[in-house]
């Protein structure tokens, strides 16, 4: 900024203090970044410090109380058959979860993408944002009411006198159960449909930028539309389909409320640190438990980072 | 000019996928109507109109939309103030730092919701911080600063400089030069920015599950009445209430900033 054009220093306090900043940028950030840096810095950094170190504490097995000399034995838990089940079981959904979003998430964002104009445009943004936006609350809620045993689904099922296949469903080994709203396949259905949105955005986005003429120029050397599709228009689309399983990858480890609502009675991540806490009242465990997630994030993170998906986000 | 036009198949399966995330809800409303009270029988035995009554005369629900309000309204507040600075540093600055208060910045919404909260609970614990209005404020204005911050980083890299030094040229000083000069350029990325904070507040459960007493916020009233159902209607009603209540500024905040490139 050119301070030399402006007058010597000029009367009044704020008039004083705004030369001084604008003559020491470095000063004026400071002021900028000093009360956010301290919100952030005091009780979000802190909390999770906090979090890290109740973590390498223990509970006493006879008194309950919280013994606080350091040690990994929380960390020991986690590989207790029962605790490494319920983290593999939460990933598997959480990979699982993220494969159908993007297959779900790629048409919609290549027709928004490539072919919808004008108008069309701003409709297709805002029936993705609008359901990414609502109330998560009222999404599971009506998940809860298609999939209830007297529900929509079983309801379509009757009258199309497919009920045959419905029970067949349910009655598969692991994935099934009682109902619909009881089992794995309802917990999948319902994250998917909850983050689905956060899959289309990133990935529209990626697909808005592949050049029309790339396409054209594989049509035009007689690729058939799959080898478009496969050579031309995954491989340029791959860091915004990363970006998306982020969101997706890292919402789902984290969820402990859709697994509660909907689902069987084995326990996900998220479950198994809120009973830890509360009920159980282990927090050193919790707290350990709640590492499973930041580290396969940190490391899912970190491998993303290396395909560029950062530029897509 | 093949490409020019989607295939069938194509159209069928954007279709799908757009009706897949909006024909659930609809059944929400449906289901407010219904006069079945003790499960979710499809098709409904009958419609009637009393659960909006029903649902007005409890003083339950009035609490936990009240608690909501001034949960959401004060968050947002903070995070617009902090959320604001953070963006006018990181815009057009390159310092050492930068990308680690960026970071910073994202994390809360980055991590698992269940991570933000059970560490707030922990620090709140450590330090014997009575659970409350405070404690829910907190944790919301920390998940709801980068919403802010996204908004306004955005209008501020597109805010020209040459503005800025015209009004200090011209004599104005810093703070005058922000509230005519800049502020009016980033004020509508602000309301929008501060809408979606208001809406990311007014629906969050995840982290208030671990920050709140014994008060309700909405989300928490509507999660007892999901896990154990009381007059299932009646959250339908709720639940078609909340819908209404959060598309309206998200459809503000896209009409604020609509010409903006690389919205979220």
């Amino acid at each position: 900024m050119s301070i030399a054009a402006l007058p010597a220093p000029r009367a009044g306090v704020l008039r004083g203090l705004s030369d001084f900043l604008l003559r020491r940028p470095g000063a004026y950030l400071a002021l900028l970044l000093v009360p956010p840096l301290l919100w952030l810095g005091i009780i979000y950094l802190g909390s999770l410090f906090a979090l890290l170190t109740n973590s390498f504490f223990s509970v006493d097995e006879f008194s309950g109380t919280i013994d606080y000399t350091l040690t990994l034995s929380s960390y020991g838990q986690l590989f207790q058959l029962a605790n490494l089940d319920i983290v593999i079981r939460t990933v598997l959904m959480a990979a699982a979860v993220t494969l159908a979003s993007a297959a779900l998430a790629f048409p919609v964002a290549y027709y928004a993408a490539r072919y919808a104009k004008g108008r069309m445009k701003a409709v297709f943004y805002l029936a993705v944002m609008m359901p990414l936006w609502s109330s998560y609350l009222v999404k599971v809620y009506a998940w809860k009411l298609i999939l209830a045993k007297e529900g929509i689904v079983s309801w379509i099922a009757d009258t199309l006198g497919v009920t045959v296949v419905l029970d067949g469903v349910l009655a598969l080994p692991v994935v099934g159960g009682p109902s619909l709203s009881t089992s794995y396949i309802g917990t999948f259905l319902v994250f998917t449909y909850v983050w689905l949105p956060y899959m289309i955005l990133p990935l529209q986005a990626s697909l808005e930028r592949v050049p029309g003429n790339l396409v054209e120029a594989s049509e035009d050397l007689g690729a058939h539309p799959a080898q478009t599709f496969r050579h031309v228009i995954l491989p340029l689309a791959l860091p915004g389909m990363i970006a998306g399983s982020i969101f997706t990858f890292s919402l789902t480890l984290g969820d402990y409320i859709i697994p509660q609502i909907v689902g069987g009675s084995n326990l996900f991540i998220g479950q198994a640190v809120l009973i830890q806490q509360g009920t159980a009242g282990n927090i050193p465990l919790a707290a350990a438990f709640t590492v499973v997630p930041v580290a396969i994030m940190g490391l899912y993170l970190w491998g993303a980072k290396r395909t560029g998906a950062f530029d897509a986000l | 000019m093949r490409s020019d036009r989607a295939s069938r198949p194509l159209k069928l399966a954007a279709l799908g996928g757009l009706l897949f995330l909006h024909v659930p809800l609809l059944f929400v409303f449906l289901y407010a109507f219904t006069t079945e009270e003790k499960s979710y029988q499809f098709p409904p035995p009958g419609l009637t109109l009393k659960w909006f009554g029903v649902a007005f005369g409890r003083q339950d629900i009035w609490d936990a939309i009240g608690l909501s309000l001034r949960v959401a309204a004060l968050a947002t507040t903070v995070a617009l103030v902090l959320g604001t600075l953070i963006a006018a540093a990181l815009a057009r600055r390159q310092f050492f730092g930068r990308e680690a208060v960026s970071l910073l910045v994202i994390l809360p919404i980055a991590l698992p919701g269940i991570v933000t909260g059970i560490a707030l609970r922990a620090a709140f614990n450590l330090m014997e911080i009575d659970y409350g209005l405070l404690t829910i404020i907190l944790g919301h204005a920390t998940f709801c600063i980068v919403v802010v911050y996204n908004n306004a980083v955005a209008r501020f890299r597109r805010l020209s400089g040459s503005l800025v030094e015209a009004s200090m040229d011209l004599g104005a000083d810093g703070f005058q030069t922000f509230r005519y000069v800049i502020l009016p350029n980033i004020a509508t990325a602000l309301l929008a920015g501060g809408m979606l904070a208001f809406a990311l507040s007014f629906d969050e459960v995840i982290v208030t599950t671990f920050t709140a007493g014994q008060q309700s916020t909405l989300p928490i009233w509507m999660l007892s009445e999901l896990v154990r159902p009381r007059q299932r209607p009646v959250t339908n009603v709720v639940a078609v209430f909340v819908i209404l209540v959060t598309f309206l500024p998200i459809l503000a905040a896209y009409y604020l900033t609509r010409d903006e490139s690389g919205h979220k």
